[in-house]
């Protein structure tokens, strides 16, 4: 079979129901039993502006969306212009026939105008709003997609707001796929066919590491609204009652991780997320966690700065920060998930990692992962397969079989047991952001003091023997190694694909530990690489800093991108000349 | 059941000789005992200060955090435990400067923790500077003026705010100060204790002598504690040009409070429940909603 790739763009202003159609559509074609990438892009505000939604939707896995468009779904005039020439040759723009859109814009261009009577549909069944319902229809229609599987996802959407607003939708969506299949069902020359696969999820980073922490046991969230981290939060308070979490909206970051920091003394999985400048008011809270030595997990969806920067944008470029934040010298574990699956299994990594050290562990994100939605084989959410381990912990009858207790022992790996306060008259003691002694109480004395820096120093040894090499994708040996971490990933495979399947010789490595870094497991994955090339959402090449500070390794060259927007294949295509 | 001795240990605090602190720390003490609370069944949150220092010279669960950050901390600890006995003790700059904005969301939210602040109107670690309870015109060395500011006014914001204890006790009146914390942790929500506190190195102007002249008890006047309208008056009484009342200024015991209103915490402390709370096939249903 052929391969069928097929690139949707749905456009128009805030307010016009851009993200949820979007959302709706990649849904039903995951459903429809395609590979599915959706892309949103949308402004700092809730009415007007230009927002679109890319989604690109194959028979075979995709790991990006491409800088070109199939199909464009105009809500209004703008989009059309702001668009057309995206649009591939054979290609098609679906809009409403009252919307006047610019006809030189369309002039001496190979593209189909499917004009079709939407409002006016949407209205006779009941309301204008059903048109993002219409323009799925027409859009399902004109590449040979079939309707069931809209009528399938406007059941599951509308459901919760009755039978009536379903019906409605129902008969919008009929109508309008009819009269597209009768004026316009064989213009365009290629197809997208629903297939017979696997049940797929279509899900995003935030999504994927909330329902991961959820499974992972989870039971405390406290935080600030901040995008592009926000879903994270009310997916946690959405689930609070149902899954016995508690969600706690605090008063600002600050008394957010200082919250978390409180529950997870108390013995209960713990975790706040954030966007850099909320974290820059947590960084305080850090500090006092690695003190107390109490396990802490913040999840940090980037965007680009400094100050407020762009609120609904993405970037890399708080992978400093996230490495050398907080005053003082502490253990600290900075994870990378890469895809939705890696962000599910980190979630249960972090809270171990966190729990078995007693230590932060941050998670980077950023708001392309965190907004995108990318369709993923159920088996890579197995929560069975993942393991819990919550590190040393002393039960009350483990207490009453020891001399004494004390909270911050001395250990061979710098760890020490731990005892949840108030589970017995054993474990009655001072956690203190001052340096303190073995039994807790503060001290200033000189030897006690460096041998407790030492002691919680010495958990890195642990933690450095749990973090991952790179992951290679492509030969083993290439002409071109092209490095990653992060949300750059899809782009970086795809430009990978795309080159190799012209003949050239490339790989990809993946970095998704990135502190403490694995500086042996790069050394060996890096040691043959002929030409090295770092990829990176920022402008400075953090990375690649931080490789050659942790290994020595300097890259021949950087491609960055620091214009809010993410990676795309061609992007990184046009700047590299392969040989 | 527990004694004083029980809630001590062996470190002697670092506090100047007559610091008001001793007062305070000896009314916590009996007022634990009183109350009848193992030293197991509490966590004494404390900030950065002098008397921040407190839960050191206890033989007591603590967390000695960061400044201002006593509240946040004690909130989720609470949150997660509320089984847990929670009582910060920190000092005026803790609590209404550096933790100002933790202090105006707790005196609302009504969850069950007894805050206690040691109101010395002075900042004394950092030996003598002005605090946000000094009086206007006092000379500090950041003051060199005398300071142009205006106190808060913490009885009454936190009236004004919904908190649903209110009282004000006194450092050196060791049996009243003790019961106000007995009320206070038998109280259904939030409860703000703040402290007449002398300093006797940095304020000196307010010495033993000065508050003794100015400090009365409500409970003798025949305060009514449940009237909000004439507690809001007690509360805006000081600072003033006469006296200080002490004692119970308001509570309300009506309202729920706010670990109450927490499914999760239904069965009690989250680190005793099930890693897992629902059977591991349920959980399939998180996985449909992206499918």
């Amino acid at each position: 079979m052929s391969t069928m790739d097929t690139s949707f763009c749905i456009g128009g202003e805030a307010g016009q129901g851009v993200e949820s159609s979007g959302a709706g559509f990649v849904q039903a074609l995951s459903r429809a039993g395609l590979h599915v990438i959706g892309v949103p892009s949308y402004y700092s505000r809730i009415r007007g502006g230009h927002n679109f939604f890319t989604i690109r939707a194959s028979n075979e896995p995709v790991h990006a969306i491409k800088d070109t468009i199939e199909v464009l779904l105009a809500l209004n005039a703008e989009t059309v212009a702001e668009h057309v020439a995206d649009i591939v040759p054979g290609g098609a723009i679906i809009v409403d026939e009252n919307v006047e859109i610019d006809a030189a814009l369309l002039d001496g261009r190979d593209v189909h105008l499917v004009a079709m009577p939407m409002a006016e549909i949407a209205e006779k069944h009941g309301s204008p709003v059903m048109v993002n319902t219409a323009t799925l229809a027409v859009a399902a229609a004109v590449v040979g997609l079939g309707l069931l599987p809209i009528l399938n996802v406007i059941e599951e959407n509308f459901g919760k707001k009755g039978g009536k607003i379903v019906d409605a939708n129902r008969l919008v969506a009929q109508e309008s796929y009819d009269l597209a299949r009768k004026r316009y069902g064989d213009v365009l020359s290629f197809q997208l066919k629903a297939q017979q696969a696997p049940e797929r999820l279509a899900i995003g980073t935030n999504h994927a590491f909330a329902m991961g922490a959820l499974m992972a046991g989870c039971k405390f969230y406290s935080g600030y609204p901040m995008t592009p981290s926000t879903s994270v939060m009310e997916y946690m308070a959405g689930h609070a009652v149902d899954w016995g979490l508690v969600v706690k909206h605090a008063e600002d970051e600050i008394a957010a991780v200082n919250m978390c920091i409180g529950a997870s003394y108390t013995g209960v999985r713990a975790m706040t997320a954030t966007s850099g400048g909320g974290f820059d008011l947590m960084t305080e809270g850090i500090s006092l966690a690695a003190m107390t030595e109490t396990p802490l997990v913040i999840y940090l969806a980037q965007r680009p700065g400094p100050a407020t920067g762009l609120a609904t944008r993405t970037n890399q470029a708080d992978l400093m920060m996230a490495l050398f934040s907080s005053h003082g010298e502490f253990p600290r574990v900075v994870l990378a998930p890469h895809t939705p699956q890696e962000a599910f299994a980190t979630a249960f990594r972090a809270f171990n990692l966190a729990e078995k050290y007693q230590c932060i562990v941050i998670v980077l994100s950023d708001q392309y992962d965190a907004s995108s939605v990318i369709t993923c084989d159920k088996t890579g959410f197995d929560m069975q397969a993942q393991t819990i381990d919550r590190g040393k912990v002393l039960s009350a009858q483990a207490l009453d079989a020891l001399p004494n207790y004390q909270r911050f022992a001395i250990t061979d790996d710098g760890v020490s047991p731990r005892a949840y306060p108030g589970i017995s008259p054993k474990a009655v003691y001072l956690t203190s952001g001052n340096e303190h002694r073995q039994d807790g109480h503060i001290t200033e004395d000189a030897e006690v003091t460096s041998t407790m820096l030492d002691k919680r120093m010495l958990k890195l040894e642990g933690i450095q023997g749990e973090m991952r090499a790179p992951l290679r994708f492509g030969p083993e040996d290439a002409e071109l190694t092209l490095l990653s971490w992060g949300s750059s990933y899809g782009p970086v495979f795809e430009a990978m694909s795309l080159l190799n399947a012209q003949g050239a010789s490339v790989n990809l490595v993946q970095f998704v530990d990135l502190w403490p870094f694995p500086s042996m497991g790069a050394q060996e994955v890096l040691a043959g690489a002929k030409r090295l090339v770092a990829v990176e959402g920022n402008g400075t090449a953090q990375f690649a800093t931080l490789l050659r500070m942790q290994t020595g390794i300097i890259v021949d060259e950087t491609i960055l991108k620091y214009d809010g927007r993410g990676f795309t294949a061609q992007y990184i295509l046009d700047r590299l000349e392969v040989k | 059941m527990a004694t004083v001795q029980d809630f001590s240990n062996d470190i002697r605090p670092t506090w100047c000789p007559g610091c008001g602190d001793y007062g305070i720390w000896n009314s916590i003490k009996r007022g634990l005992v009183q109350a009848g609370l193992e030293p197991h069944q509490v966590t004494l949150v404390t900030g950065i200060g002098c008397g921040s220092k407190m839960n050191d010279y206890m033989h007591v669960n603590g967390i000695h955090t960061l400044h201002g950050r006593t509240l946040a901390v004690a909130t989720g600890v609470k949150l997660a435990n509320p089984e847990m006995q929670v009582i910060c003790v920190h000092g005026d700059g803790d609590s209404y400067g550096e933790g100002g904005n933790h202090f105006l969301h707790s005196t609302r939210r009504n969850l069950g923790i007894v805050d206690v602040v040691e109101d010395n109107h002075v900042y004394g670690l950092t030996k003598g500077q002005y605090s946000p309870t000094s009086r206007p015109g006092f000379k500090t060395k950041t003051s060199p003026e005398g300071a142009f500011e205006g106190p808060v006014m913490p009885l009454a914001v936190a009236l004004v705010q919904g908190a649903t204890f209110v009282a004000r006790g006194f450092a050196l009146d060791i049996p009243h100060l003790a019961d106000l914390l007995v009320a206070a942790i038998e109280h259904r929500g939030y409860a703000l204790i703040d402290v007449m506190q002398p300093c006797v190195s940095f304020n000196r102007p307010m010495s033993y002598a000065w508050y003794r002249e100015r400090v009365y008890k409500v409970e003798d006047e025949g305060h009514d504690p449940t009237d909000r309208a004439a507690a809001l008056n007690k509360a805006l009484e000081y600072p003033g040009d006469g006296r200080i009342p002490i004692g119970i200024i308001y509570q309300d015991e009506s309202k729920p409070a706010y670990e109450e209103l927490i499914p999760a915490l239904k069965a009690g402390a989250l680190h005793a429940q099930p890693l897992r709370t629902r059977p591991d096939a349920d959980y399939d249903q998180l996985l449909r909603e992206f499918v």
